[in-house]
């Protein structure tokens, strides 16, 4: 039982992770119905700029833990949307009302390049880095059993992705972008026709979905205090996942879903096997796909001829 | 620069400065951090080092090149747009002439080249048999597949496997490796065969990564991630190639001097052949109406369902032969190397025969082979800068779909007409839907 919760503890906060990076798929999915497959490296970037960013400051002399964390924040989430932007502007819009297969070889090569341009500059040796916050509450652990750990970590990392995606959610649904946002998902060509700036409507997509990205990066490198040039990949197959999971093109449904594939991959990894719990995670998109095409709150998709 | 000065020079567009330092700004922004602090391990803790003026020659050179694509995007559009198709028909033209010409070379290449070149030769002929091999899923059949790899390294590990533990030779292991090659290729056509499009591509990339955790973690099967060793070396018809020349050598029984170049040599018309053997059943395919239901499940998925065509059928034997092949460049590979380990089988791979079969021109074979001939070859030339190898490929994949999204070849010439076979433009062609 104990066992159970402290795997219901580590998978919320892995599931947490995955959601921030899903909602950025799901976005860019709903606005012009490509899989971004250099999401996932996006992240990888912000997690180095995240270290990047602690270590510098730890230099400086700021260890002040939230004043260097909020700075890490929006350091790594601007010129990680930075990166985001210039991906599309280079890699997606030249490409916009081309073939389908062009864009998504076009993000494939993006996601290359992103990949082996950290590789060269920051080197492809792993980078540790120290735990920044220690210590936590022990649960249920009185009478010599297993001790339930809930570290400060794991409640910032929750607490911090709740505030990022309220904000978000308030974007989306409250401000003029997130209006237009929402036409441009429903008819890029007719909300184009009634005086969106789709183009602009797009950048800004990816701007948010990047930084989001980038955020997820900061909590990943809290989390596992390990990076490396390759954690994009296999992050980035399965925040897709969960995006489909959770139905892609709904925001609500790509946090259940990035929660839903945290929780699997701790409790597969914790009572079957370890080696194996990225095959779940991947079979998991595959059974989906087949036997639940619109995911968990997704509508379905109706085909014209 | 004098942008409104008569003349040379003006041809720029206005503002094309500002918009080049724009860009140079949002390079420094993407550099800045990037290349300009590495963080490296020193003592206790991370510490960074900075690189000022790589980081200023990064932003020079995006501040240059944005100029130059300003100035280059000023030349006059429509002049640029017919010699873009003067060339494609002069291309179209000479595209019967290379087809045997090629052909010629790669025939009698091996005979006059140095060791370096056939060993190249051998390297691109088994990429270009599996981007034969793949094109026949997603050039004819139109279904997207990014884990082709894992077929590649069923094709491997089955003949690795067969040949070390049960002392199986090379050519009655290669049936065995196709036709399992074949069966997975079925067992992942049949989850898929409701899906489409990218969905599709992103349900093969997840298939090619189980083969690949399997193949790392199932060590009493495929030794793990430390491979597998001392495969045999394929026999011609029970002429091993060694470096005695005694009985049942090639040397021995041909009484010529055993050299390392021979079993090269031979190596390399294997692998020609079997090329040559995916490139005829493909073209032989494609008139059967088998082939015919491919081309017609790329064009419109719906309109086949509606004419009575068996999508099932159609999919699952796309995937199979395809896969087929795929295991078979797979058993190649295993005995050429005579070493086999996950780290053959990644998803670059995948990524790399895809983007040979796109460059080429789906569905085109001869666009394939020069694509093959260029990728593999060009990343032959990066070979002293090997560090930026991945990352060049990685631009080159986003630059060719920019530059020419359809592929080298993109026309196609249809199996079936009325009168005469007229070449159908690239712009009227389905492709990859799904």
């Amino acid at each position: 039982m104990a066992y159970a919760l402290q795997q219901l503890i580590n998978g919320v906060t892995l599931g947490m992770i995955y959601g921030l990076i899903a909602v950025g798929y799901t976005m860019v999915y709903g606005i012009i119905g490509m899989i971004n497959f250099a999401h996932g490296d996006i992240f990888m970037v912000g997690a180095f700029l995240s270290l990047i960013a602690l270590t510098g400051l730890a230099m400086v002399g700021i260890t002040a833990v939230p004043i260097a964390l909020a700075i890490t924040l929006i350091f790594a989430a601007a010129i990680a949307a930075l990166y985001g932007w210039t991906v599309e502007r280079i890699a997606y819009r030249p490409l916009r009302g081309s073939f389908r297969l062009a864009p998504l070889i076009s993000a494939i090569g993006m996601s290359i390049t992103l990949e082996n341009f950290v590789q060269v500059s920051q080197g492809a040796q792993v980078k540790p880095m120290a735990p920044l916050i220690p210590g936590g509450l022990s649960l249920l652990g009185q009478h010599g059993g297993f001790v339930v750990q809930l570290s400060w970590m794991q409640i910032a990392i929750v607490v911090t992705t709740l505030v990022v995606l309220a904000i978000f959610t308030w974007l989306v649904t409250r401000t003029p972008l997130g209006r237009s946002m929402r036409a441009c998902e429903q008819d890029l060509k007719m909300a184009g026709l009634l005086g969106v700036n789709t183009d602009m409507t797009i950048s800004l997509t990816f701007v948010i979905g990047a930084a989001l990205a980038a955020v997820a990066g900061l909590m990943f490198l809290l989390y596992y205090g390990v990076i490396d040039f390759y954690i994009g990949f296999v992050a980035g197959v399965k925040a897709f996942t969960a995006a489909v999971l959770g139905g892609i093109g709904s925001l609500p449904g790509a946090v259940l879903g990035g929660l839903a594939i945290g929780l699997i991959e701790t409790f597969w990894s914790a009572y079957a096997s370890v080696e194996y719990k990225d095959v779940a995670a991947f079979s998991i998109l595959a059974i989906v796909l087949v036997f639940m095409p619109t995911g968990i709150l997704g509508r379905a998709d109706v085909e014209k001829v | 620069m004098n942008a409104a000065a008569p003349g040379g020079s003006s041809r720029l567009p206005p503002g094309a400065l500002r918009d080049a330092g724009l860009s140079a700004l949002v390079a420094f922004g993407l550099f800045g951090p990037m290349i300009g602090l590495k963080t490296t391990e020193g003592g206790s803790a991370m510490s960074l080092r900075a690189r000022p003026e790589a980081v200023v020659l990064a932003v020079l050179a995006v501040f240059a090149g944005r100029l130059l694509l300003l100035f280059w995007q000023g030349r006059n559009r429509r002049a640029a747009f017919r010699s873009n198709r003067v060339v494609a028909e002069v291309a179209t033209r000479l595209g019967r002439l290379v087809a045997p010409a090629l052909l010629a070379f790669a025939v009698v290449m091996p005979i006059f080249a140095a060791r370096y070149y056939v060993d190249l030769g051998v390297l691109v002929l088994t990429y270009v048999m599996l981007g034969w091999g793949l094109n026949i899923v997603v050039g004819l059949a139109g279904l997207l597949d990014l884990g082709y790899v894992a077929f590649y390294a069923v094709g491997a590990y089955s003949f690795a496997i067969f040949a070390t533990d049960f002392g199986l030779g090379f050519w009655s292991c290669l049936p065995i490796a196709g036709l399992l090659a074949a069966c997975w290729g079925m067992l992942l056509g049949f989850p898929v065969l409701r899906l489409r499009g990218d969905y599709l591509a992103i349900v093969t990339l997840a298939f090619g990564e189980i083969i690949h955790i399997v193949l790392n973690n199932w060590v009493s099967l495929t030794n793990g991630p430390n491979g597998i060793f001392g495969i045999p070396r394929p026999t011609l018809f029970g002429l091993k190639f060694t470096m005695s020349s005694g009985p049942g050598t090639f040397a021995g029984f041909f009484h010529v001097e055993p050299n390392p170049t021979q079993r090269l040599i031979f190596l390399y018309y294997v692998i020609l052949i079997l090329a040559l053997l995916t490139n005829w059943v493909t073209l032989r395919l494609r008139r059967l109406p088998l082939g015919r239901a491919w081309e017609a499940l790329r064009e419109d998925e719906i309109a086949c369902r509606a004419l009575g065509i068996n999508v099932t059928v159609t999919k699952l034997t796309a995937f199979a032969i395809g896969a087929m092949f795929g295991g078979f460049a797979g058993a190649f590979f295993a005995t050429r190397q005579a070493f086999i380990s996950p780290e053959s089988f990644t998803f670059i791979e995948s990524a790399l025969v895809l983007s040979i079969v796109v460059l080429g021109g789906l569905g085109s074979q001869l666009g394939v082979a020069l694509a093959a001939l260029a990728m593999i070859g060009g990343s032959e030339l990066f070979r002293a800068v090997s560090d930026y190898r991945m990352l060049i490929f990685g631009i080159a994949l986003v630059l060719m779909m920019i530059l020419r999204p359809r592929g080298l070849v993109s026309g196609r010439v249809p199996t079936v007409a009325l009168h005469r076979k007229r070449e159908i433009s690239a712009e009227l062609v389905a492709q990859g839907r799904g």
